[in-house]
């Protein structure tokens, strides 16, 4: 089997994040303490997700301009791989959340933006699923996902900085920025965020090959 | 595409075809009063009187929310095949779409307010700046409108069902409705118009952006 080399730095650097991100030298701050390791786990799935919604909607895109399944079973695809990334960003901001402000969830301009594109990206599949007809599937999906997603960019990059937020980086809040500069952080943050990317990546891949292998075999 | 004259004639005697149709078949019309005058009754039944601005404010919205997803629901769905087709053969796909957001736009509008009175007279009005609410309304129906518009018009596509609509439009109308929540309860708090401008400008930012979508997106769901 040849594996290539993208894939082999995925491997690496997401098991170096993991293990790394668990045993390095973290700032000790008020509050945070240990659960500042979270951005290692928690911000990358929420990059991850958002590279692969983004590829969601240009594939969406490129279909409505040359009705090519490929790029459908690409938009498809991406969207319900970055819909696993999203749950993932929730459950990971969740228990984060419990531990730093003691509630699970609380209601904030950026948790509730996350949430209800959670929720957009659910009608999209559910959408997907009401027609049979795969061309017209293809088309009527792109036309929402389009809308849809232009909506919820201004949702959640709007909104937020009308009022304040809890989040961090916001409102006055410690953020994660500030302790980006802290330099070993940053070792293991940024090949996280690539780790995790290329690994997202290589699960739409593969999904999208299977897929088009069942296409074939009717 | 048609030339910009033609294109306003075509939007305006579609408007004209709407309100005909509308004015023929009243029970539809008529269903959706009586939709909101028996809503407002069972708040009106299980609230007695609000005074509390954010309840006042957060129940008035919702009940206009559900109506405008049963007015505007059958924008699309209420015609037949035929009718389609025949509209497709004579009308370019942009001046349907304008036609149908400008129409409920005025739909909504009038439900809004027949909202705010029934409401008014059941619940109570405890709105201190009126006309700052008005206008809240009318940004807030051509919101709901736009977005509801083109909604109906993938829902219509993917097998006519009305959760469907629900499922598809809530979520994309979480943003519009939670800037009009805000934006009109500075108006029943009667906060100084200042206040208020963050907001204004990002309704009529986000129904400019609705309206340009449904726009360049409609034509792709009217062919066939």
């Amino acid at each position: 089997m040849k594996i290539s080399w993208w894939k082999i730095t995925a491997i690496v650097l997401v098991l170096y994040s993991i293990v790394a991100g668990f045993l390095i030298d973290v700032p000790r701050l008020p509050i945070l303490h240990e659960t500042i390791r979270n951005l290692f786990f928690h911000v990358t799935m929420w990059f991850s997700m958002i590279m692969l919604l983004i590829v969601s909607l240009v594939n969406g895109i490129r279909y409505l301009g040359k009705a090519d399944m490929h790029y459908d079973i690409i938009a498809e695809e991406s969207a319900r791989v970055g819909i696993v990334f999203g749950i993932l960003g929730l459950i990971t901001g969740s228990i984060w959340a419990k531990n730093t402000w003691g509630a699970w969830w609380v209601n904030d301009a950026k948790l509730n933006g996350a949430a209800a594109s959670m929720l957009v990206y659910f009608a999209y599949i559910l959408l997907r699923g009401s027609m049979d007809d795969e061309h017209k599937r293809a088309r009527i999906s792109a036309v929402y996902s389009i809308f849809a997603f232009s909506l919820m960019l201004v949702f959640i990059m709007i909104l937020p900085r009308l009022t304040d937020s809890l989040h961090p980086g916001n409102g006055g809040n410690p953020g994660f920025g500030r302790y980006d500069l802290d330099n070993t952080m940053r070792m293991v943050f940024y090949p996280a965020v690539i780790g995790w990317m290329l690994m997202a990546v290589w699960i739409v891949n593969i999904r999208v090959r299977i897929r088009k292998i069942a296409n074939q075999f009717g | 595409m048609a030339s910009g004259k033609y294109m306003l004639k075509e939007i305006k005697s579609l408007i004209v075809k709407e309100i005909m149709l509308e004015w023929k078949q009243k029970y539809a019309f008529n269903g959706l009063l009586l939709y909101v005058a028996s809503t407002v009754f069972i708040c009106y039944l299980s609230f007695k009187q609000i005074i509390d601005p954010p309840v006042w404010n957060a129940l008035f919205w919702i009940i206009l929310l559900f109506a405008a997803v049963n007015a505007v629901a059958k924008s699309f769905m209420q015609e037949t095949r035929g009718r389609q087709l025949y509209m497709y053969t004579i009308a370019s796909a942009q001046s349907v779409i304008l036609s149908k957001i400008i129409y409920n736009l005025l739909l909504m509008l009038l439900i809004s307010l027949i909202n705010l009175l029934f409401y008014s007279l059941f619940i109570g009005n405890i709105v201190q700046d009126m006309p700052m609410f008005m206008l809240g309304l009318l940004l807030g129906s051509a919101g709901f409108a736009s977005v509801l518009t083109m909604i109906s018009a993938i829902a219509s596509r993917a097998g006519n069902n009305t959760t469907l609509m629900a499922i598809l439009s809530f979520p994309i109308l979480i943003p519009m409705l939670i800037t009009i929540i805000r934006f009109s309860k500075n108006a029943i708090d009667g906060l100084a118009a200042t206040v208020n401008y963050q907001f204004m400008v990002m309704l009529l930012g986000l129904n400019v952006l609705v309206v340009a979508l449904s726009f360049l997106l409609f034509p792709y769901l009217w062919r066939e």
